[in-house]
């Protein structure tokens, strides 16, 4: 209801990528190409601690050793790992103390994206606490002070890595380590910049945290690293938004996400995902191939929603590590493929505790040529008694060109685990927007009605204003896709 | 209101109709009564605006206006209704928020104002009580889960929020137990006004000892072969279709 129809056929008129446009910042880069002396300059730009190099350098090693892994149903030209720059900050690097003091081309390049922070505090009452990335460095951070006085840190990773070392020593690397895979070695080594926040015992944080990432430079490869901390009985729910402007080549994201949630804590991690997906011809777009995973302690929640539109190879799998007795994990998921995007995405829920809960809900949707796939793990190991799962996995054809393929793998070693699987694919029906037509509403209209209907599931799980912005993306994604 | 002439269609090749003929006025209700496969629910969906049907021949004017020029939104936004036989399910949307869609893109088209969301849920309130809808089910997914007889009363609802002024119902009573077939058909008898008009298909007369039509008409093999007034259909009623088959077949 907060999504008014004029807005929808504004957005409509718009059905070209809304969000190609460059900022004309000075950037300070580094050359093109990856070896130690380029990890030593980024660590040596961060100003970082001798342990922060050490542990780049490790990674680098260990990435150098490792291939590239090909098992998605994907197919593109592997990027070029000596043809990326791997550090591109704006050149003005110094943390803001006022709104005032941002550069104003930044500020425009925020409302062009539909986030300008006193947007954000004039519409949700400064209840959004906002973390800006623009290629690599964070440039302002709001509602420090308010979170400040909760005991909340929420700030750059690379602030963090100054300010909170014994935080960031402890967890970082405890979900995701860096031999996990091939992308996740690489991040690594060459991470540039993200967030990280922590929640102290028992506190709710008392507003959404989001982190908007934004790809500007080209040529660059967006290493972010995110680090949520969500110690005993605490809560948090953190948004994370991205967008790409056009570019013609592919550039390369690769970013890794990890939550910790200790005994009785809860975190709920949303995206929207709008990366540039290349053009019809499928020319250019972001290659998106992220490490996301949490791990739940006793009684603890981790929920994953996901609404992805972007990007012209998607490779992504929010999991959970149900590690603690009673904990529970959740996905959702919409993934939209239009054109000749590529996404490979779903979750895996690894069962280790007794009475251990996982519900994972997906729902593709395929349109133009493209390709969309759903690989998901559910694995309940010997000593997790009484797990449980549900799965949904959904998929919806848009034309006859497109595919939908689902991968559900189930590993169980316990007698006593309960596990369902749904799953169902349709062609979007031809009654129903013909139902549509018939009671005077367009075929364009009829289309994101019957999409956000069947999405609905999943829209419902995302916070208020990001539920509007993921309804007007998928209208978009799906402009003149029915065939 | 609407004025049919020689109207030909076909689907996949096959001619279904085959040079039909109708004149409805304002302010009418006519009856189109037939056997099986004689191009009834084909020429509701004609008149609509299904693609599937390919029109080769003849015209209808719809209020002074082409019909067949115009696109299927367009004809609904002029105002032309239809009841459908199998009302469609869209898990997921609710009933309130397809049918304000609806209205908003009618009432766009016309230029006129959005409806305010206090106006509207009067309207809904009003309207759902004309056909005896539960107001649940107004906020439940667009015929999701419905009965059969709840389906069929939705259809009538939306017809009752949208204000046509030409309604066809298409076997508006397959499906209907006795006291359901009244409720529509109350609904149907309140919305009827001397500027809108309805064409009632059906395969049974009893529809017709609560909608009383002012012209009955018989639809075989994809024309308009006899019409006459109402005591036409209990005749049909009484000795079937066979008389009028050979009355057709020996011209």
């Amino acid at each position: 209801m907060g999504y008014t129809e004029n807005e929808l056929a504004k957005d409509l008129e718009n059905q070209e990528y809304k969000f190609g446009f460059v900022t004309n910042i000075d950037s300070d880069k580094a050359p093109k190409g990856l070896d130690e002396s380029i990890i030593r300059f980024i660590s040596a730009k961060k100003n970082e601690p001798e342990w922060m190099l050490e542990y780049r350098l490790k990674a680098f090693a260990i990435w150098k050793e490792m291939t590239e892994p090909t098992w998605a149903h994907v197919h593109y030209n592997k990027p070029d790992f000596q043809d990326i720059t791997y550090y591109s900050a704006p050149k003005q690097t110094k943390k803001y103390e006022s709104w005032d003091d941002v550069d104003p081309e930044m500020k425009e390049t925020m409302a062009k994206l539909g986030i300008s922070l006193e947007e954000q505090q004039r519409l949700t009452g400064t209840n959004v606490a906002v973390d800006f990335v623009m290629d690599s460095v964070s440039v302002a951070t709001s509602f420090k002070a308010k979170l400040g006085e909760l005991g909340i840190i929420f700030c750059s990773f690379s602030e963090a890595v100054q300010e909170h070392p014994e935080l960031v020593r402890k967890y970082m690397g405890s979900v995701v380590p860096m031999t996990d895979n091939f992308y996740a070695a690489l991040n690594c080594a060459v991470f540039t910049d993200g967030s990280f926040c922590y929640i102290p015992k028992g506190v709710k944080c008392p507003m959404e945290l989001s982190t908007y990432f934004r790809i500007n430079e080209g040529g660059t490869g967006q290493f972010e690293r995110t680090l949520v901390v969500a110690d005993q009985g605490s809560y948090v729910s953190y948004l994370e938004g991205c967008t790409a402007p056009q570019r013609d080549e592919n550039q390369l994201h690769a970013a890794v996400v990890e939550l910790i949630a200790l005994d009785d804590a809860e975190i709920k991690y949303s995206t929207v995902q709008n990366w540039y997906p290349g053009d019809k011809e499928g020319k250019g777009g972001v290659f998106n191939f992220v490490t996301k995973r949490g791990i739940c302690e006793r009684n603890a929640k981790i929920s994953w929603t996901q609404v992805e539109t972007g990007s012209a190879v998607t490779w992504k799998y929010p999991s959970c590590i149900l590690k603690g007795d009673n904990s529970i994990g959740e996905f959702y998921s919409v993934a939209v493929t239009n054109n000749y995007q590529q996404a490979d995405t779903g979750t895996k829920m690894v069962h280790l505790g007794k009475n251990t809960k996982s519900t994972i809900i997906s729902k593709g949707i395929s349109a133009g040529k493209s390709q969309n796939s759903y690989r998901g793990l559910v694995q309940i190991h010997k000593n997790a008694a009484n797990a449980r799962n549900f799965s949904q996995c959904d998929s919806l054809l848009m034309t006859d060109e497109c595919g939908a393929h689902t991968f559900p793998y189930i590993e169980c070693k316990n007698s006593s685990a309960k596990i369902e699987h749904e799953a169902t694919t349709s062609k979007i029906g031809e009654d129903q927007i013909f139902y549509c037509l018939q009671r005077g509403i367009s075929e364009e209209k009829a289309i994101s009605l019957i999409v956000n209907g069947y999405c609905k599931e999943v829209l419902n799980q995302l916070p208020m204003e990001f539920a509007v912005e993921a309804q007007k993306l998928l209208a978009i994604s799906l402009e003149g896709s029915v065939g | 209101m609407i004025s049919i002439k020689n109207l030909h269609a076909s689907i996949d090749g096959k001619e279904i109709l085959k040079g039909l003929n109708l004149e409805v006025k304002a302010g009418e209700v006519h009856a189109i009564m037939g056997p099986n496969g004689a191009g009834k629910s084909t020429l509701a969906s004609v008149l609509a605006g299904r693609e599937e049907y390919e029109i080769t021949e003849g015209s209808v004017d719809f209020d002074g206006q082409d019909l067949l020029e115009l696109s299927t939104e367009d004809r609904a936004r002029e105002g032309l209704f239809l009841a459908f036989q199998y009302p469609i399910e869209i898990p997921g949307v609710s009933n309130i928020n397809f049918l304000r869609t609806s209205l908003n893109e009618i009432r766009d088209y016309k230029g006129e104002e959005q409806i305010s969301a206090k106006d509207f849920m009067a309207l809904v309130r009003e309207k759902s009580a004309l056909v005896e809808l539960d107001a649940k089910l107004a906020s439940r997914s667009v015929n999701e889960g419905f009965s059969g007889g709840e389906k069929k009363r939705n259809e009538i609802f939306q017809m009752a929020m949208l204000n046509p002024k030409l309604s066809i119902l298409d076997e508006t009573d397959s499906g209907l137990d006795i006291d359901a077939l009244r409720i529509v058909a109350n609904g149907v008898n309140k919305l009827k006004t001397a500027e809108n008009a309805t064409i009632v298909i059906t395969h049974y007369q009893r529809l017709l000892d609560y909608i009383v039509p002012d012209v009955v008409h018989v639809l075989y093999n994809g024309k308009i072969v006899k019409s006459g007034p109402k005591e036409l259909a209990l005749e049909l009623e009484e000795k079937g279709y066979d008389w009028i088959k050979a009355e057709v077949d020996a011209q």
